[in-house]
């Protein structure tokens, strides 16, 4: 198997409080891994020690995190953070700013000024987000006065257009409708053909939709990482079969 | 039933009662603004002409006359004040809030409380010490300094305040973009606050035109036409102090049509903030 992501002996803390134990996980190209557990089980922290957020709300980790065999923790985290992009909970596109830079916010701040370049970039993202044909007449309207699954295709948009490696998603249609939260589904289905995708998710059916792999958190721990179809159908260990099967979490 | 008509009735006059004296109380609350509104519109309109905002002040004896100098000089000393004020202002607020959440951090914040109650002359006197002592005369740059010192603690905190309240998941979201911290803390975060942060300037900078106290020993006055920082220079509020304290009545009515014109100014400013930082989306 073509391994993108390789993490090993992963371990995060808040302070003294150690969130994740020892988590070793490969997670290949061009796919799409859910991570499923109860609430409180560690599946955010672990998303966001990919990307290095766990550091910004004062988190430490230790371990090493591999994408194509480069040792994260050792990298700069703002380039990091362009290689794995980050779709969150909650839409979050920039309110002061039109749909149009929301979406170039990325490699504007990053030098890219010139719009000859900027304008095929954000035209190719928000049709990658599936949001074109709605926005493309308002580009210049507030990025905050379109609907909440259209903000999340925007954020999501607004990810692509720096042109990441991988996209992390953190519950990304936990706070949408049933139709946007369909809309998103088919939208991680297109994704994987180009991008590698790591989604959290509180939903299982989303999960079971969604993936091609599954793991599955519990206090801390990974306690079972395997096929989609093999977690939800013939799960190997009995905390998993008892979260996939609704009798706890 | 005729204890509960009682109590029904008792309850309706505690409350007309209560509601009376709320509204007499906010009756008295206004009527110190509506006074000053009328005093000043109704003295003051008199001198207003042309002649107020482009002659200089005439000699005492002659009627007529402007304070072309005065206004031109609280423009001036505003403008050297908000170029103190403003960038020490906004970069200490935001400081505080993105990164002063330490020992130090509360230290400033306690300090800058500690600045904004201090009296106006006061803060004049130092300026008085630390400009006008060494230079040997009186300056704007002195009044200007003064007028900055006071602006800051109004902006530092502002700012603060307004940058805490843009939410933590748009820095996130600028962060996850690969967008540094720094960039993410001024085109951002500073950014989304900006509406707020320009009213705490707005604000700084309309009190620092209002004060005389620490103008009267820095930027100290000047019956001539001065655009030069390193000497005196007029401004309308010291011009309102000497004028209304003068035995002479054409003195007195200009004194009225001078806070007649700081108050129009001072409108004009906010108005003009409000220009600059509206929002360029319709909102829906």
């Amino acid at each position: 198997m073509d391994i993108k992501i390789s993490v090993k002996n992963l371990e995060a803390f808040y302070g003294k409080n150690k969130v994740l134990k020892n988590i070793s996980i490969d997670i290949p190209r061009n796919k799409v891994v859910a991570i499923i557990g109860p609430s409180g089980c560690g599946k955010s922290t672990f998303l966001r020690c990919l990307n290095r957020m766990h550091e910004v709300v004062g988190g430490t980790i230790t371990g090493s995190i591999l994408v194509d065999g480069e040792d994260l923790t050792k990298t700069d985290p703002v380039l990091i953070r362009k290689r794995l992009g980050m779709v969150f909970q909650k839409p979050n596109p920039f309110p002061t700013m039109s749909i149009f830079n929301n979406v170039a916010a990325g490699l504007r701040f990053n030098g890219v000024r010139n719009k000859k370049i900027l304008a095929p970039i954000v035209e190719k993202s928000l049709k990658q987000a599936a949001l074109w044909d709605e926005v493309k007449d308002n580009l210049e309207d507030s990025g905050v006065n379109i609907s909440g699954g259209q903000q999340q295709r925007l954020c999501i948009a607004r990810t692509l257009a720096v042109d990441p490696e991988v996209i992390l998603m953190d519950e990304p249609a936990s706070a949408l409708d049933p139709i946007s939260t369909s809309k998103i589904e088919e939208l991680i289905f297109e994704l994987k053909k180009n991008y590698t995708i790591v989604i959290v998710t509180h939903n299982m059916q989303q999960a079971a939709r969604v993936s091609d792999f599954t793991a599955f958190f519990y206090m801390g721990e990974l306690i079972e990482y395997d096929k989609t179809t093999k977690i939800f159908t013939n799960p190997s260990n009995k905390k998993t079969e008892e979260y996939v099967t609704g009798r706890f979490g | 039933m005729n204890s509960s008509k009682f109590f029904h009735v008792k309850r309706k006059i505690i409350s007309a009662v209560m509601m009376s004296l709320s509204l007499v109380a906010t009756l008295i609350a206004v009527i110190p603004l509506v006074l000053i509104f009328y005093y000043t519109i109704s003295k003051g309109i008199t001198y207003l002409n042309i002649d107020f905002f482009v002659a200089m002040p005439k000699p005492v004896g002659e009627s007529g006359g402007g304070m072309a100098n005065a206004i031109v000089g609280t423009l001036m000393l505003i403008g050297i004040g908000g170029a103190i004020g403003i960038p020490v202002g906004v970069m200490s607020g935001t400081y505080l809030s993105e990164f002063g959440n330490n020992k130090f951090g509360a230290t400033v914040r306690f300090l800058t409380d500690v600045l904004s109650g201090i009296p106006s002359i006061v803060v004049g006197v130092v300026a008085y010490t630390l400009v006008v002592v060494p230079m040997k005369h009186f300056s704007a740059f002195a009044g200007g300094i003064a007028l900055g010192i006071l602006m800051i603690p109004t902006i530092t905190r502002t700012t603060e305040e307004m940058i805490k309240l843009v939410p933590h998941s748009i820095r996130e979201a600028g962060l996850a973009l690969g967008i540094p911290k720094w960039k993410t803390t001024i085109l951002i975060v500073l950014k989304t606050a900006w509406k707020g942060i320009a009213t705490g300037i707005l604000l700084g900078l309309s009190r620092a035109a209002g004060e005389t106290a620490p103008l009267l020993f820095t930027a100290l006055g000047n019956r001539f036409w001065s655009t030069n920082v390193m000497q005196p220079m007029a401004s309308l509020t010291v011009y309102i102090y000497d004028y209304a304290k003068s035995p002479f009545e054409d003195w007195n009515n200009q004194a009225w049509t001078a806070a007649l014109v700081l108050i129009i100014m001072i409108s004009m400013l906010s108005l003009l903030f409000r220009i600059i930082t509206r929002s360029k989306f319709k909102t829906k």
